[in-house]
């Protein structure tokens, strides 16, 4: 059944390419993995020019992706626009600012103060008025909370959160004795800490895990199954 | 070699050999695992995604391959995996949105190699996987349209998010669609709780794909997993004592 399996694989040409494709794939990635793991952590000069040189590469190609996706950005957005959605004009705004930016910094350089002055009276107000309408949904979600998920939990959730907030803010009185001098640092740094760190923990081990699974070819995010 | 190299070397040798023995062991063995109720929700919504003929988004957040934070985006990668073969009968194909060019780009393989494999044709739409932003928050804001203007009734965010998740959270609860959350980021993952029904916690993160499609190694890499928690916690237990005892 194997055998006959293998046969319809390569006697297809298409499917014969896409499997030699996964092979090749999967085979550089293992290979490069195990170049780069095994250079880590052992001193050998020329697994450490492998792996420096494998990094290297994979810096030039993440630059080579950001390029490849300003494309697939201007493309959606240019389609947005000649087929006239309702956000089409939206579309056409971010890419003219685009490209403006991209001229004009391939022109002056970074650092330039018209530069400057794009990313401190553009950039950054719009970034700065996005966290300010989170703080808005933050508040909205604290109140739906309760409803959504009612329990224990939220309201631990809450009352920490409000604790922590009063603890931090500053109060025309001067600071809550309890508040601020023992129960905000008690939540910070022993409860909230000690918690942050067993889930960064469980998420370490999961992500070895998961490079292991990527190493064995049974993870393939590149592709195949 | 150091000592701290060694035990490095020591766990992750332990831990690939642990996972070989346990995917040889676990082969033929029926899949038992606890409930994870934000994984119910998500298969619920699926199916009522296919029936409806609604459409499934997957956010795959900004964590850059290159960095601590790409095994956040692996995992969201290896849910799409599993994601994109459960969905394949669905009228509406499922669009991916994210803020990390590489996993962008991984994204349209993944769905153009799922075509292939159920549809016979590897052509998908260029509006199918985008990338929408660049920054934390320009993400956020591209991904909310891709949200609201799709007929999109599931939206699964997995990867590496941060706080910007909430303002993606809030277009997700406005359109009446179900969302399911992971981020490995703390303060994402805060987020997340107050923002959904139910949000996946810490490592389940990289769960998901194993409890959508069942596989050996999946399966084997959970266990192990338990089994290295385990080994953790009873080395933090032994340092307290030893510390209060004045050992070390």
């Amino acid at each position: 059944m194997g055998c006959y399996r293998l046969h319809l694989y390569w006697s297809d040409p298409e499917i014969g390419r896409c499997n030699l494709k996964s092979i090749v794939s999967t085979s550089i990635a293992i290979l490069s993995g195990l170049v780069v793991l095994v250079g880590y952590f052992v001193q050998i000069p020329i697994l450490v020019e492998l792996r420096s040189l494998f990094l290297d590469w994979a810096v030039i190609l993440a630059a080579f992706m950001v390029f490849i996706g300003v494309l697939n950005i201007s493309i959606v957005n240019i389609s947005h626009f000649t087929s006239g959605k309702k956000d089409g004009f939206f579309g056409l705004m971010l890419i003219i600012s685009m490209f403006v930016t991209l001229a004009l910094g391939l022109i002056l350089k970074p650092g330039h103060p018209i530069m400057n002055f794009i990313f401190n009276s553009i950039q950054l107000p719009v970034e700065l008025s996005l966290m300010a309408v989170l703080s808005i949904t933050f508040l909205i979600a604290a109140i739906h909370l309760l409803r959504r998920k009612p329990g224990w939990v939220s309201i631990t959730f809450l009352v920490t959160a409000l604790l922590i907030l009063v603890g931090t803010a500053p109060s025309p009185f001067g600071e809550f004795p309890l508040l601020g001098g023992f129960l905000k640092p008690f939540i910070a740094q022993v409860l909230a800490a000690s918690g942050a760190r067993g889930i960064i923990l469980g998420v370490g081990l999961a992500a070895l895990t998961m490079g292991l699974r990527i190493l064995f070819g049974a993870d393939r995010p590149y592709g195949g199954k | 070699m150091n000592i701290t190299v060694l035990l490095a070397v020591g766990l992750v040798a332990l831990t690939a050999i642990l996972i070989l023995i346990f995917a040889i062991i676990k082969r033929k063995a029926v899949p038992s695992r606890r409930v994870i109720p934000a994984i119910d929700q998500l298969r619920q919504a699926l199916d009522r995604s296919v029936e409806g003929g609604t459409r499934v988004h997957l956010s795959l957040g900004k964590g850059r391959l290159v960095s601590p934070q790409g095994a956040a985006g692996l995992a969201g990668l290896s849910t799409l995996n599993s994601l994109s073969s459960v969905i394949q009968s669905s009228d509406l194909p499922m669009v991916t949105s994210s803020g990390e060019p590489s996993l962008s780009i991984l994204s349209q393989d993944i769905l153009r190699l799922s075509n292939r494999e159920h549809l016979g044709s590897e052509e998908i739409s260029f509006r199918q996987s985008r990338l929408t932003g660049l920054t934390d928050f320009s993400y956020a804001a591209g991904t909310i349209p891709v949200i609201s203007n799709n007929n999109v009734s599931t939206n699964v965010l997995l990867g590496d998010f941060g706080i910007e998740a909430g303002l993606i959270m809030e277009s997700a609860l406005r359109n009446n669609g179900t969302t399911v959350a992971a981020s490995d980021d703390i303060s994402g993952q805060a987020v997340m709780f107050a923002s959904t029904g139910e949000s996946l916690v810490g490592e389940e993160l990289f769960a998901v794909s194993e409890y959508l499609n069942h596989t050996p190694v999946h399966a084997a890499s959970l266990t192990v997993q338990d089994i290295l928690r385990w080994g953790v916690i009873a080395c933090i237990f032994i340092g307290a004592i030893l510390k209060l005892g004045g050992v070390i």
